[in-house]
């Protein structure tokens, strides 16, 4: 089994994880099928790629804009996306005067079956501290500088509510074919943590 | 409850911390652990998302802060499943240490002895319920929050604690976490984002120009009477 694996980076947890896997295995109740599956599914099918189509259809269907941001859920629910319920998901538009960003303080929620799983970051200590008390020093670490006169506004996910930025489309884009959009869009601008 | 996970506002962090082209799943067993959720909630281990969450800000502190985010799954997937009886903590000891553990290593779960008889059944999909009462408040008004933490499971992060506020957007009813992590029923509750300027949260520190827009709970929120 897997006790003869070799562990090139263990710690107490990848240690505790590994003797909890194998006893679930062995009840019957987990199986490594399962386990790749979840692979797959999070690096293949569920990611940031289905936020930026929803993001370029933003960008170029004023309509579809309009409804998204009037409902966020009711507009992405054609797209059938998998990989976790929203109940409720809101789409923050940037604009010059306006920037959005997202957090969950309390834990690390996170619109899945738009961005997939979160980076680590994200789900850091030192994200989910600072953003809601400096958010103008963590942007600019992340190489976003914002004039003094726009707007920060800092969205804590602490219900089901989810939050997605849809940023503001960089003009260098014009022009560009509308299938070579979506490669633009960056999971940190969905966040709010990136300009485009 | 007041635990290490209510981060939001702390200080001595340092920056945030970037890896350039992260992967999905760093290495193997975080997909294992993110497996074992899924066989949690199948075998009815973890019964809904709240009582998972409560599990988590249960773990060992210090594991909280270094274990990581799988790690601190782990932890609360360890809790629950040895308070539903699936696993033996000694069990679980026993094989850690022939793949390598240290009797001292850190262990993020601590699970708790009297789990009792309560209702985490859910009622429904998802999370959003009817309320037979109309809402307290409406887009506009102004509230303030509640003043203490609780010793249980809450969403009122502490960094807005008794603090005013401006109703920003109404939606709807929901689940409520407060009850539904203890298994005492889902006690849906109306549901609020309210808009804090930041001098309001961080006084005279505050940088200029930044609301923190919060979700939050009826029962979380008073009218403010200025």
């Amino acid at each position: 089994m897997a006790e003869h694996r070799p562990h090139p980076a263990s710690t107490p947890q990848s240690i505790r994880a590994e003797a909890i896997e194998i006893l679930l295995i062995e009840r019957g109740l987990l199986s490594e099928s399962v386990i790749d599956d979840v692979i797959v599914r999070f690096n293949e099918r569920v990611g940031p790629m289905n936020g930026a189509r929803v993001v370029v259809r933003a960008w170029t269907d004023p309509e579809f804009k309009t409804r998204l941001l009037a409902d966020g859920s009711a507009a992405v629910a054609e797209y059938d996306f998998e990989g976790g319920q929203v109940d409720k998901l809101v789409v923050v538009e940037n604009t010059e005067a306006v920037h959005n960003v997202v957090v969950c303080t309390l834990c690390s929620c996170y619109p899945w079956s738009l961005l997939g799983l979160p980076p680590r970051w994200y789900k850091d200590p030192a994200y989910r501290s600072r953003i809601v008390r400096e958010p103008r020093a963590v942007l600019e670490e992340f190489g976003v500088s914002l004039a003094e006169s726009t707007s920060v506004q800092v969205w804590d996910s602490s219900a089901e509510v989810r939050y997605l930025v849809l940023p503001q489309r960089p003009t260098s884009s014009i022009g560009l074919d509308e299938a070579d959009l979506p490669a633009l869009v960056t999971r940190d601008s969905m966040i709010g943590v990136a300009l485009l | 409850m007041d635990g290490i996970h209510d981060l939001g506002g702390k200080q001595g962090f340092g920056r945030v911390d970037r890896e350039i082209d992260e992967p999905v799943f760093h290495e193997r067993w975080e997909a294992a652990v993110f497996g074992m959720s899924a066989v949690a909630q199948t075998a009815g281990v973890v019964r809904n998302i709240d009582q998972f969450r409560h599990a988590i800000e249960c773990i060992e502190p210090r594991a909280y802060l270094t274990h990581g985010y799988y790690g601190r799954w782990l932890g609360a997937l360890e809790e629950l499943f040895v308070e539903a009886g699936v696993l033996a903590t000694t069990e679980i000891n026993a094989r850690a240490r022939r793949l390598g553990a240290e009797a001292d290593d850190l262990v993020a779960a601590r699970p708790r002895s009297s789990a009792g008889t309560v209702d985490y059944a859910p009622r429904a999909a998802g999370a959003q319920r009817a309320v037979s009462v109309e809402p307290r408040f409406d887009v506009g008004d102004r509230v303030r929050t509640r003043a203490h933490g609780v010793a249980g499971h809450t969403r009122l992060p502490a960094y807005a604690r008794d603090r005013t506020g401006t109703i920003v957007a109404t939606h709807g009813g929901w689940i409520y976490p407060d009850s539904n992590a203890h298994g005492e029923g889902e006690a849906p509750e109306h549901l609020y984002t309210v808009a804090f300027d930041g001098t309001q949260l961080w006084g005279a520190d505050a940088e200029p120009g930044v609301t923190l827009n919060i979700d939050l709970f009826e029962p979380y929120l008073e009218p403010d009477d200025g």
